[in-house]
């Protein structure tokens, strides 16, 4: 990644790596790992309260594909900034690139906690097992694509680090293939994971079953994407005291409010044409879903058509939060709440399952404060600058 | 910054037309089935609730007693599971006192793989461990395949393969119509221990042909039912009186048909059986993911193109800005 226009050099922000809230972090993940160790030796059913009417838990939805939508901050601002040319976001393409490298890496970690004979995933890729005509064949191709992609495209940070010119010089002019690759194959396996559900036909609610899952799950995915940024910039420059930049957060934030607007004008036309509005008035916990999930997608969208609000930090903060809660409402409604395979079944995560859940996220979040203080990923401040400049 | 708009759209252009010509969209249809299928015909009216294929089942395919009981003393099943692949279960209403009757009265009906025509499992699992066999039809499971993902569990629309969670090294199981035992020359051990022929083995035409005929006698008329296997007659029929069958033949359209027919006096979706449409949701969902990445994958290709080329213009465009710094 080239530096661009006039924007500070990214640069490590050093400090200690040992405070409390790492230390916190750190026994997060070990209590997962304990867990994971149960899990591996006797079974999914050991620690989980998966079952054949509810097979996948939250170690899929959550985990994966809710985990890869809110890893979409790299994918939406290298979308941006490489193929709109806006290049005025270059400095954010780094932290979101290592949170995307982070929340997917992870993502296809959880995979393999939650397939029941992990030994044999290499399947998927070999000729002789592996069945294109499966969504679930795609998805996992595309996403395991893109983790490479991803770490070939945050190298250079690496590089940087290494103090390795020449290498970062030759990758530098390859550079362009991989950062069109990285913006194909996410459009891909965010689409196909809603797709996935297409093919349980008449188990999923008709509030959320229809053949424009692809493009919802997809449009929802970029959204995210720039809420995350948002998102995370808010929270990094309040951890790290760093001054937040909030020209560049403002306009992002109008990109995801005509996101947004396009993707609840789609959702209710296809909800129309498929004479499926009556559901949402039908009681029951799907209805009541259905308008909490929607009223979170509309909420930002209120908050954002306010120019005044576009430059308010805690109103930006707020509504980047509402809709990212609303794209992982999208996310459990169509695959959990409004999946009925027959009568009998219920689910809800047991404490072990949702304790390895957040044991993942810990595990993202230490990775990403143990990088961003050794390698080159913030854009430098002054302050920064002047530290690096004394080594 | 104009030029480089005017050149994205152009690449979007491009795709866009691809999307429009390269992609026709042709529908997949549902899958056919084999002329030599092979299939059971379970007939609800002749069931008396034995069980003796619930047992035959778990012998044959060597699978583990299952209780719900506090004595632990039966095989128990209540359901079909990672341990049973076959059950019988009753319908109950009100005094439950006549047989076959949707009021105040019981019906069984078997719960084990139908052998669709077109499964959901098998376009679902992404490692072909779930296999329909071109000549039988026969929908089979090769564990060595198999990555545990539980796609098939999750859409199956009749509920049937489950999965072994209480495992290490757990399996997918599901009824396979006894292929293991065609070899030796036998057939469905369920089908051939049914004391009344109310589970019937055979080739689907034959069976189908046979249940048309139940469906078509008068009530009360006394005929003759066919027992074990249709095809070899290798038990005797014997004389009961036909019940008042519903003018239904469940399992010949649903979701572009089964392997497995099935006769009732009350409503299937009484019986747990779901009210399903004709077009498969394998052919629905194969259908999308031809359109976007069918014609060996003319249309990620295109993007990919379009995305190269203006990312090459707008990364060169940094390395300049590089330089000129320098």
């Amino acid at each position: 990644m080239s530096a661009s226009h006039n924007h500070p050099a990214p640069a490590p922000l050093g400090g200690s790596l040992w405070t409390p809230t790492t230390m916190i972090l750190a026994a997060l993940v070990a209590i997962a790992g304990v867990i994971l160790l149960v899990r591996f030796l006797f079974g999914l059913g050991a620690v989980t309260n998966i079952n054949d009417g509810y097979t996948w838990g939250i170690w899929v939805v959550y985990d994966v594909v809710i985990g890869s939508a809110f890893a979409c901050g790299g994918y939406s601002v290298a979308l941006l900034v490489y193929i709109f040319n806006k290049g005025e976001y270059h400095p954010m393409v780094r932290p979101a690139l290592l949170a995307s490298l982070f929340g997917y890496t992870l993502a296809g970690a959880g995979v393999i906690f939650d397939l029941g004979r992990y030994w044999n995933f290499w399947h998927i890729f070999w000729p002789g097992y592996a069945q294109p005509n499966s969504v679930m064949f795609e998805v996992a191709v595309c996403i395991t694509a893109y983790i490479v992609v991803m770490w070939i495209e945050f190298s250079p940070a690496f590089l940087d680090k290494l103090g390795m010119k020449d290498v970062k010089k030759k990758l530098n002019k390859l550079l362009f293939v991989i950062i069109a690759l990285g913006t194909l194959l996410p459009s891909m396996h965010q689409s196909s994971l809603g797709s996935l559900l297409v093919v349980y036909g008449y188990q999923i609610n008709p509030l959320w079953q229809s053949l424009l899952l692809p493009l919802f799950y997809l449009m929802t995915a970029l959204a995210i994407g720039f809420a995350v940024v948002i998102f995370e910039a808010c929270l990094s420059s309040s951890g790290f005291k760093r001054p937040l930049e909030m020209h560049l957060l403002g306009k992002l934030s109008k990109v995801m409010l005509w996101m947004l607007a396009a993707y609840l004008a789609l959702r209710f036309v296809d909800l129309a044409v498929r004479g499926a509005l009556g559901n949402m008035f039908v009681p029951g916990i799907e209805a009541l879903m259905f308008w909490i999930e929607n009223a979170l997608f509309i909420a930002p969208l209120v908050i954002l058509a306010n120019a005044q609000s576009r430059r308010n930090p805690a109103k930006l903060f707020i509504a980047a939060s509402c809709l990212m809660l609303a794209g992982f409402l999208l996310r459990i409604d169509s695959y959990l709440v409004g999946y009925e395979t027959g009568p009998g079944w219920h689910y809800f995560p047991s404490v072990s399952e949702i304790m390895v859940s957040i044991g993942m996220i810990a595990a993202e979040v230490l990775g990403y404060i143990a990088l961003v203080r050794y390698l080159p990923i913030l854009p430098g401040t002054n302050e920064t600058s002047a530290v690096a400049a004394n080594k | 910054m104009s030029i480089n708009r005017r050149d994205f759209l152009k690449g979007a252009l491009a795709g866009g037309t691809l999307l429009a010509t390269g992609a026709p969209a042709e529908a997949r249809p549902n899958l056919t089935m084999p002329e030599e299928a092979l299939g059971l015909l379970y007939d609800s009216t002749l069931c008396i609730g034995c069980k003796a294929c619930v047992s035959a089942c778990k012998e044959v395919n060597n699978m583990p007693p299952e209780f719900s009981t506090p004595e632990q003393l039966w095989d128990t099943p209540l359901d079909i599971s990672g341990k049973t692949l076959n059950v019988i279960k009753v319908y109950q209403d009100g005094n439950s006192e006549t047989k076959d009757s949707e009021t105040d009265g019981f019906a069984f009906m078997k719960v084990s793989c139908l052998h669709c025509v077109d499964p959901s499992c098998v376009s679902a699992c992404p490692v072909s461990a779930m296999i329909k066999d071109p000549v039988t039809g026969i929908v089979s499971y090769n564990v060595d395949a198999c990555i545990g993902c539980r796609y098939c569990v999750a859409a199956c629309p009749f509920g049937v393969p489950r999965f072994q969670y209480d495992k290490a090294i757990p399996q997918i199981s599901k009824c396979q119509l006894c292929v293991h035992r065609l070899p030796e020359g036998k057939y469905a051990a369920c089908a051939e221990v049914c004391p009344t022929g109310a589970t019937l083995y055979g080739k689907v035409k034959d069976l189908h042909a046979e249940a048309q005929r139940r469906v078509a006698l008068k009530p009360g008329e006394a005929t003759l039912f066919p027992r074990g296997n249709i095809n070899t007659h290798d038990q005797s029929p014997h004389t009961a009186k036909a019940a008042k069958y519903l003018p239904q033949i469940y399992g010949e359209k649903e979701v572009g048909g089964t392997q497995m027919l099935k006769l009732s006096a009350v409503p299937f979706e009484k019986l747990g059986m779901p009210k399903l449409p004709e077009r498969s949701y394998a052919a629905t969902s194969e259908t999308m993911q031809h359109t976007l990445y069918g014609n060996a994958l003319v249309l990620p290709l295109a993007f990919l193109g379009a995305l190269t080329y203006i990312a090459k213009r707008n990364v060169k465009h940094d390395d300049d800005a590089d330089d000129e710094k320098k």
